[in-house]
Formats: structure tokens, C-alpha cells, sequence
């Protein structure tokens, strides 16, 4: 028999993590949680789900993708309460923020950036560093994804450059593996950073 | 299957691996999201195995060609969302009418008109029964999952060459975008249906004769057997008629060729309904979260199961009535004004026991929406 009292609180299974994506069409965050969730399924181990989120237009408006990780069967596809949100515009920041996990982690392009409604964030220059230093903007997506690896312990540097260097366009190799390992070196830096505040805190 | 296989894909990928699995060699078609990468993936892929893939000026000519190329022989699909479906609608009815088994696969998004062209919807399910104008029996199946967008797309084939019948795949577009792991099947894992060939001397084939099971062979143009095709409504011989016993005689041909094989036709998957309370029931991108609610609630001791319809049209009656008649509440969930809910209540027929979840701003329902209602309607 039913017992009729209400279904309260409820929790998605616990090795859930759900990890969004966004900002704004063109700055290939689509193709970044592709890249990613095809980096994590190559564990057999991992259920991985990825899905999108863009407007009608060819470039701008607001793009998500989310990318959902389970060791056991993902039936909702969507993220709910989001592990990791990266964002790469204020816009998407301002937008997907609430969705964040208490104590979830967010990491932000700080190029584009300016104001976060928390304190505790990851901030990286993506898009500065992939026209300054790489002399590519297109290029920021990835050198995110190499700041989710260090930052996180989702996806490993090596899945994540075998996946990037085997979808790289032919003569795109050198500059993607540069732009993962740079994303993936100020991650490590930004991540030693705040344990050893945690540490002395 | 072989774990080393294993790739990222997409519903819409998925889709078009399994046409060619089942034997599709032609796509026409005219781009349009969210369906385009079932068009992207037959352009790189039918060349290579000598399929032909032909980009039209739009999408009343894509129908028009993939007819052409049934009657000549070929298994054949298109792929559109919304705005193209309702182009095709006319030319689906006169493959209904002339019986040329082909696959429309339309990827659902928000509607009517452009609509919302990126943005998800099951708005369209009404369209796939009763699109064309006139009296005919549709077959539309829906898919839930990558793995099933092959599967449910080799299902579609066979079926409209099992039933010489347009075949409609309703993907949405949450299921047409979504990528999962999956491993494509080995050659022979999955049956695959010809359509029947007259074998009898060309000076006695009657294409539209009556037959036992209601499905006459089908030459195809040029393997001698001269045959008329029309949007008339036709004699044994193709020829139009005003008789009345011939009009009965084809249109209810056309009906009973499909209502009277239905047990090949029905396909429902149900989780956990051995005990349930509360179903339910959902198709395509929905269905994923009405799973995701019954685990949910099953760990919180509530008798919740699940119905999802993987053949649509026609309506699952029997297998649905069966396994609904011994719940206390039936939750029909879906992406549109209300549409399925509807034939749910007519099988279901005492007042108060079907409820309805719908969900049409172009996102998709959430376990949690779905929680909410089982909790309302349990108390």
C-alpha cells in the first residue's frame, strides 16, 4: 500500500557529477564538453551523457552544454545541480550561477568576467591568454579544458590531450596540445594556491 | 559488444548508422536543426558504400525524391524537424496512397511555424498520425536513448518495408543532440526486412490486388513488371476508380494491413510495473526522466513504475491497457499541450486516475516536476 505521505528531499545518486559549460555562441564550448565527455567515456567504467543548450544564432547568444558522469545508468540527461560550472561571460555567469552546487566548484574567464557572486572561484584568463600568448582566441576553450583537469580530478591531462590531438584539424596539433598544457599548468598553479589556503586557514 | 568500440555519439548519428544498417542507400533532404546531422552523417557515409545522397531545393522535393527512389528500389529516408515535416505532408499522404515504404525522420522542436528552432518538443506527435489529409493507419516509433536511436531507426526500416508504408521516427530534439557511449551492433545482430518482390508473370501482376495479409509484393521500376502509381484512389491494377466497392476495398486494405499485424507493430518497455501504483507513461527524451523520478521515488517506498511507448502511432492499445489496469494512477508526461494524454484516457476510461505533466517552453520536464506531481496525485 501507499503510505501517502509526500516524497520530500530527494537526492540524484551520489557519484553523480554534472559539470556545465557555458557562454557565449562561437566560443566553442559545445565542442569543449564534447572533447570532455569523450575524454571521460574512454574509462569503461564512466556513463557519461552530453548535451547542449544554444540559441538560432550562428555566433553570440547564450550557449551551454552540460556533460553528466555516473559509474551507473544516467536516465535524466540534463544537469541539475551543477559539480563544475565554467563560465566564459558574465552573461552565463549571471545565468547558470544558481544552479551551482553549495560549495560546487566555478571557474571563471576572467577576461570577460568581471563581477562573482561568491568567493571561493577559480579565475583564468582564458580568452587573454589564447590571443596574447597563443595568438588564437579559438583556442580558449581548450586551454579551459586543461584548467578543469588540474583543477578537478574528473578527467586526467593524458585522456583529455589523446581526445584534443585526435579531433585536432590536421596542422591545429601543435597549438591545441600548447593551449591543454597551459590551461593545465595555471590550473595547477591556481590549485595549489587555494589548498595551501585552506591549509593555513 | 567489444568495449574497444565504444564511441561518443549522437541520437541524430546513431539515426542515420542504423538506416544504413537496415539498408537505406538514398537520403534527399534539406538541412534544418535539429536534424541535420542525420543529413551530414548519410552525405559522408552513403557514397562510400554506393548510397546516394542528394541535397534538394527543399523539402517537398526531398519527399518527392526519396518516393522516386522507393519505387525504384531502393530503401530510402529524409530527415527534418518541424517546418519541413509539415512541407512533406502532402507527399506523405500520396506514399500512403501508393504504398512506397520510406523513413521520415523528424527531430522535434518547438512549434508551430519556425518555432524554436533549437529548443525541444513532442508537439508534433499528433502530425505523425494525422499529418496527410484522409483515412490511413500511420506507424511512427520514438526513441529514447542514443543506442535506441539505431535501434528504433533499423526498426523503422524494416517495418516500412515489411508494410510498404511512409514510417515516421519521432526524435526530439534533446534525444537527436544527446551524445552517449555506445557500440554500433555487428552485421546480423539486428534482423533486417526486404520488402516482398512479385514472382508471379509480369502480364498478371495486380499491385494493389487484394491480398492475404493486406501487403502486395513490390516490383521496382525497371524489373519488368509495369505497374501504375497514383494519388487516386485506385483499382487492383493502380488505375483510378469511382467504384465504391473498389474505394472500400483499397482504403480498407490500407487500414487492415497495418491494425491487423499490430502485435509486430506494438512496442512498449516497462520498468518496473510487476507492482506499481503509479505509472508513468512517457516516449522519446521524457522518458529518461520519467526513469530518473521512479528510482528516485522507489528509493523513497513509493510503487512507481514506468511506460514508455516506443511505437507511437499506432497507439500501443492493448500491451498499454494490460499493463495499466491494475494502477491506482497513471502520469502521462510529454513535451506538448497534451497529445498522447488523450488516447492514455481512452483506454484508461475511469475519471480521475490519468493525469497529466506537459511541459512546452522548450525545455525538458525535470524529475523533479515529475516528483511533484506523483506526490500530488498520491495524496
Amino acid at each position: 500500500m501507499m503510505n501517502g505521505s509526500a516524497l520530500g528531499e530527494f537526492h540524484f545518486p551520489d557519484d553523480r557529477y554534472e559539470i556545465r559549460l557555458s557562454g557565449s555562441g562561437g566560443q566553442g564550448l559545445v565542442l569543449a564538453a564534447m572533447l570532455l565527455a569523450e575524454a571521460v567515456g574512454a574509462d569503461p567504467a564512466k556513463r557519461v551523457i552530453q548535451t547542449k543548450s544554444y540559441g538560432p544564432e550562428a555566433r553570440g547568444g547564450a550557449s551551454k552544454s552540460d556533460v553528466v558522469i555516473s559509474t551507473s545508468d544516467i536516465y535524466y540527461p540534463k544537469a541539475y545541480k551543477l559539480d563544475l560550472l565554467l563560465a566564459m561571460t558574465q552573461e552565463s555567469l549571471d545565468k547558470y550561477y544558481r544552479d551551482l552546487k553549495e560549495h560546487g566548484t566555478l571557474i571563471v574567464d576572467d577576461t570577460l568576467v568581471s563581477q562573482v557572486p561568491c568567493e571561493e572561484y577559480y579565475a583564468l584568463s582564458f580568452t587573454q591568454f589564447a590571443q596574447e600568448q597563443l595568438h588564437n582566441v579559438m583556442v580558449a576553450n581548450v586551454i579551459a579544458l586543461g584548467s578543469i583537469a588540474a583543477i578537478t580530478s574528473v578527467v586526467s591531462l593524458k585522456a583529455l590531450m589523446k581526445v584534443v590531438l585526435a579531433r585536432a584539424p590536421r596542422g591545429t596539433e601543435e597549438i591545441n596540445r600548447a593551449a591543454l598544457e597551459m590551461g593545465f599548468h595555471e590550473g595547477m598553479l591556481l590549485r595549489q594556491e587555494s589548498e595551501g589556503f585552506c591549509i593555513a586557514a | 559488444m567489444p568495449q574497444a568500440d565504444r564511441q561518443l555519439m549522437m541520437g541524430n548519428t546513431a539515426c542515420m548508422h542504423g538506416a544504413i544498417y537496415a539498408g537505406v542507400r538514398f537520403y534527399a533532404g534539406y538541412p534544418i536543426t535539429p536534424s541535420t546531422e542525420v543529413a551530414e552523417g548519410c552525405a559522408r557515409e552513403l557514397p562510400r558504400i554506393g548510397g546516394r545522397f542528394i541535397q534538394m531545393e527543399d523539402e517537398i522535393a526531398s519527399i518527392g525524391a526519396v518516393i522516386g527512389a522507393s519505387v525504384a528500389g531502393l530503401k530510402a529516408m529524409t530527415a527534418t524537424s518541424g517546418p519541413g515535416y509539415s512541407l512533406m505532408i502532402e507527399n506523405i499522404g500520396y506514399a500512403y496512397m501508393i504504398e512506397a515504404p520510406c523513413v521520415i525522420v523528424n527531430v522535434q522542436r518547438g512549434g508551430p511555424s519556425t518555432g524554436l528552432p533549437t529548443k525541444v518538443s513532442q508537439a508534433d506527435t499528433m502530425q505523425a498520425r494525422w499529418g496527410p489529409h484522409g483515412d490511413y493507419t500511420a506507424i511512427a516509433v520514438a526513441p529514447s536513448s542514443v543506442a535506441e536511436a539505431f535501434t528504433e531507426t533499423v526498426r523503422a526500416v524494416n517495418l516500412s518495408e515489411r508494410f510498404r508504408t511512409p514510417v515516421t521516427i519521432l526524435l526530439d530534439e534533446v534525444i537527436g543532440h544527446m551524445q552517449e557511449m555506445v557500440s554500433l551492433p555487428e552485421a546480423g545482430e539486428y534482423p533486417v526486412v526486404d520488402r516482398a518482390k512479385p514472382t508471379c508473370d509480369p502480364a498478371d501482376y495486380a499491385p494493389y490486388g487484394p491480398t492475404e495479409n493486406c501487403v502486395n509484393p513490390m516490383p521496382a521500376y525497371g524489373e519488368g513488371y509495369r505497374w501504375y502509381a497514383t494519388g487516386l484512389t485506385h483499382d487492383p491494377r493502380g488505375f483510378p476508380t469511382e467504384r465504391p466497392d473498389e474505394i472500400v476495398a483499397t482504403l480498407e486494405r490500407l487500414r487492415h494491413k497495418i491494425e491487423d499485424h499490430r502485435p509486430e507493430i506494438d512496442k512498449v518497455r516497462a520498468d518496473r510495473m510487476e507492482d506499481a501504483e503509479i505509472a508513468l507513461v512517457s516516449y522519446g527524451s521524457v522518458s529518461r526522466t520519467a526513469l530518473q523520478a521512479m528510482m528516485l521515488a522507489r528509493g523513497a517506498g513509493l510503487r512507481v513504475g514506468c511506460v514508455q511507448l516506443q511505437t507511437v502511432w499506432p497507439f500501443p492499445l492493448e500491451p498499454l491497457r494490460t499493463l495499466l489496469q491494475n494502477t491506482r494512477k497513471v502520469i502521462v508526461a510529454e513535451l506538448n499541450m497534451g497529445q498522447i494524454v488523450e488516447q492514455v484516457e481512452r483506454i484508461v476510461p475511469d475519471g480521475g486516475r490519468v493525469h497529466s505533466l506537459l511541459r512546452y517552453d522548450g525545455e525538458l520536464i525535470t524529475p523533479h516536476q515529475l516528483i511533484d506531481k506523483i506526490n500530488e496525485v498520491s495524496t
